[in-house]
């Protein structure tokens, strides 16, 4: 009987730090272990005696590649803790800032961190060697990405505008209208770009996986929204707790996250697409029928189109906001504390983010819990890699290993954020 | 003759900055052809050995096994820059130094005893000689830039230690502090952000670290002067770079008299 390992201390072109082991005894395999040992920075802990104000700068901090994800769902749980709504121009800001995190983050993981798995470059400079025009695109979106961060936040990563209750300042028209020449480019660039993927070729994998997304009646959800699954569940935010649990495993500091009963479920654009298709934009849901692309998307390597598909409903839904824009006025509510708990979502690139505090009367946070998508993704990516070892045992670890590799990079894993995440070994004995 | 070789590390950190290489869209592929970017896992598998000409390190030291991995950074490193506020100050993770980081660690994680962490978070320089502390939380990328050129260029990199203030004037922003009474830590701020804040209407909370002479004593009085409390200045002096000296000794004198 021959045994072998895989072994990847450090996994490349993830955010953060991870590994992956995995042992095999002839066809069985009886180790595998997706590590995280990103060291954990304890936000939930020393968040308790902030005031609730400072929340959404605190929690960016988890993240320099979707910040504004940890600032909406910290916002949104501040506002629910202190029972007040903001205005429609409000939350169509919210969206557009919410749009430019999208295209910054698909447009950063499709073809600096994923593209080069399916052409078989070590990475997107490599690639560059031989597809200039390709990655120069792709910088490009990302580029248009962080310019609409930048324009509505202040800046790319950390941005500085978003407060509880809105925003400390709201661009003018014209701000915005600078915009539009590079959003108009974007929104042709990318659906080139679904057609660029469409032709990947695609390894076999499909599994029945439970998807878990935010849906909202009057759009594709990103900022706002319920929690729905593809079994049925529709609940609020606040009856999250009692749906999902973590779990914590000696091999990792990131906390894993199953349904009551222990299932794992998957979150991020596979999930949000199947759940929420009907409510693509006009040329993303003609892209993902250009794509061959119908729901359910079962084959998780198929996530780089769905990526794509996203990036142009991005751009179409800001030159929409752009369109439409009123400044607010005022561009902030004032948000009174309140003794309470708040309970807030949003769909951060990678998937459903969680956040909710307690504060008391005077706005000081007695208690924190966050849960970001790696950490609901990393059972089933556990569970994807099983599948895909048993299947493709005939291949030589260096295949092999790269296989892994992007297979966990199809959930584009965050393990900064999840460290509260990777490095691959796999061992044949 | 060869290029230099470029590697990129990651300590207690989150990836913000080593993702300012990559947002500098317009400028990577040309810094790619200036060196060869040898070790940079979140861009590239392949990694070659070192030593590095140059390297640029992110995040603060929080555990046994990073305080022992930065000894081995810095022994195959010309030339070591640190980048970011945890880097240069511990990050807003310092926030464990005031604490008890097991209870900490129990409020987090179910199994406390699986964590194998440092009770305090520290900056680089700390543990090993830096050649260059580049500040910010996040840090420019305009910066980032001027450093990598300055080194090829072997030269001093040209990162100003005066103020936010400077950055306000040059802006022609009206002064948040004094024309809205709005608390502003620009005034004991390094600049290098653009003075972003105060253009958005609310005060600077101090992302860059203190500035050269930072005069603690005079802006603690500016704000007590504008009713701000002590456990909100405490909180104020205490995020990003809470634990460089300036800050630290500022708001532990505050805390102190609480």
């Amino acid at each position: 009987m021959t045994e072998r390992t895989i072994d990847v201390n450090y996994l490349a072109r993830v955010e953060g730090e991870g590994s992956l082991y995995v042992k095999l005894d002839g066809d069985q395999i009886t180790k595998l272990e997706f590590g995280i040992f990103e060291p954990p920075r304890f936000f939930e802990a020393f968040l308790r005696g902030r005031h609730f104000t400072e929340v959404p700068d605190i929690t960016s901090r988890i993240c320099g590649i979707c910040p504004i994800g940890y600032q909406t769902s910290s916002i949104n749980a501040m506002e629910d803790a202190c029972g007040v709504t903001v205005s429609p121009e409000i939350e169509a800001l919210r969206r557009l800032i919410y749009c430019g995190e999208w295209i910054e983050s698909h447009a950063l993981h499709l073809f600096l961190l994923h593209a080069p798995d399916f052409l078989g470059y070590e990475s997107a400079i490599h690639m560059a060697k031989d597809l200039p025009e390709e990655v120069e695109m792709g910088l490009r979106l990302k580029k248009i990405g962080n310019a609409i961060v930048q324009v509505v936040g202040g800046r790319e990563i950390h941005p500085i505008n978003k407060r509880v209750g809105g925003f400390y300042r709201a661009p003018t028209r014209r701000e915005l209208e600078t915009l539009r020449p590079d959003l108009e480019w974007g929104l042709d660039a990318a659906l080139r770009t679904a057609n660029l993927v469409t032709g990947f070729n695609f390894p076999d994998l499909e599994r029945d996986y439970l998807f878990v997304a935010m849906r909202h009646p009057d759009e594709y959800p990103m900022a706002r929204g319920r929690v729905v699954s593809s079994a049925g569940l529709d609940i609020s935010a606040a009856e999250y707790d009692s749906h999902f649990h973590e779990e914590h495993v000696e091999r990792s500091n990131a906390l894993h996250s199953v349904t009551g009963d222990g299932t794992p479920y998957h979150v991020g654009p596979m999930a949000r697409f199947n759940l929420n298709h009907e409510q693509l934009t006009p040329h993303a849901a003609a892209a993902a029928t250009r794509a061959g692309l119908t729901a359910p998307v079962i084959n998780p390597f198929r996530s780089i189109i769905v990526r794509a598909i996203e990036i142009i409903l991005s751009f179409e839904e800001s030159l929409r906001i752009i369109d439409e824009y009123r400044p607010p006025q005022p561009p902030a509510i004032d948000v009174p504390p309140r003794a309470g708990t708040g309970f807030g979502i949003s769909e951060a690139p990678r998937g459903l983010l969680y956040h909710r505090y307690r504060i008391d009367q005077a706005g000081i946070i007695e208690d924190a819990k966050i849960v970001p998508p790696t950490s609901q993704n990393q059972p089933t990516i556990e569970a994807d890699l099983f599948d895909l070892i048993s299947a493709n045992l005939a291949l030589s670890d260096e295949d092999l290993t790269w296989q892994c590799e992007q297979a966990i990079r199809n959930y584009d894993p965050c393990i900064s954020c999840a460290t509260h995440f990777l490095d691959l070994r796999i061992d044949r004995d | 003759m060869s290029k230099p070789k470029l590697a990129v590390w990651k300590f207690a950190s989150c990836d913000g900055c080593q993702l300012s290489l990559l947002d500098a869209e317009d400028e990577l592929l040309a810094v790619a052809g200036a060196i060869e970017i040898a070790n940079f896992p979140e861009a590239s598998r392949e990694v070659a050995p070192g030593p590095y000409q140059l390297s640029l390190v992110e995040g603060s030291i929080t555990t046994p096994h990073d305080a022992a991995r930065i000894q081995q950074v810095r022994a195959e490193s010309e030339v070591l820059v640190t980048i970011g506020a945890c880097a240069t100050a511990g990050g807003i993770q310092a926030l464990r130094n005031w604490a008890d980081v097991a209870e900490f660690t129990s409020a987090v994680y179910a199994n406390p005893a699986f964590i194998d962490t440092l009770a305090t978070s520290t900056a680089i320089a700390d543990h090993v000689p830096v050649d260059f502390e580049l500040r910010g939380c996040p840090i420019s990328k305009h910066q980032l830039l001027e450093v990598v050129n300055a080194f090829l260029y072997g030269r001093r990199p040209d990162i100003p230690g005066y103020s936010v203030c400077i950055e306000c004037k040059r802006r022609g922003t009206t002064c948040a502090m004094v024309a809205d009474g709005t608390p502003c830590l620009g005034p004991v701020t390094q600049a290098g952000c653009g003075a972003i804040c105060p253009a958005y209407h609310r005060g600077c909370y101090g992302c860059f670290g203190p500035s050269e002479s930072a005069n603690l004593e005079s802006l603690i009085s500016e704000w007590q002067r504008l009713e701000v409390d002590k456990p909100t200045l405490v909180r104020a002096l205490r995020t990003y770079n809470g634990y460089a000296p300036e800050y630290r000794a500022a708001s532990e004198k505050l805390e102190a008299s609480l």
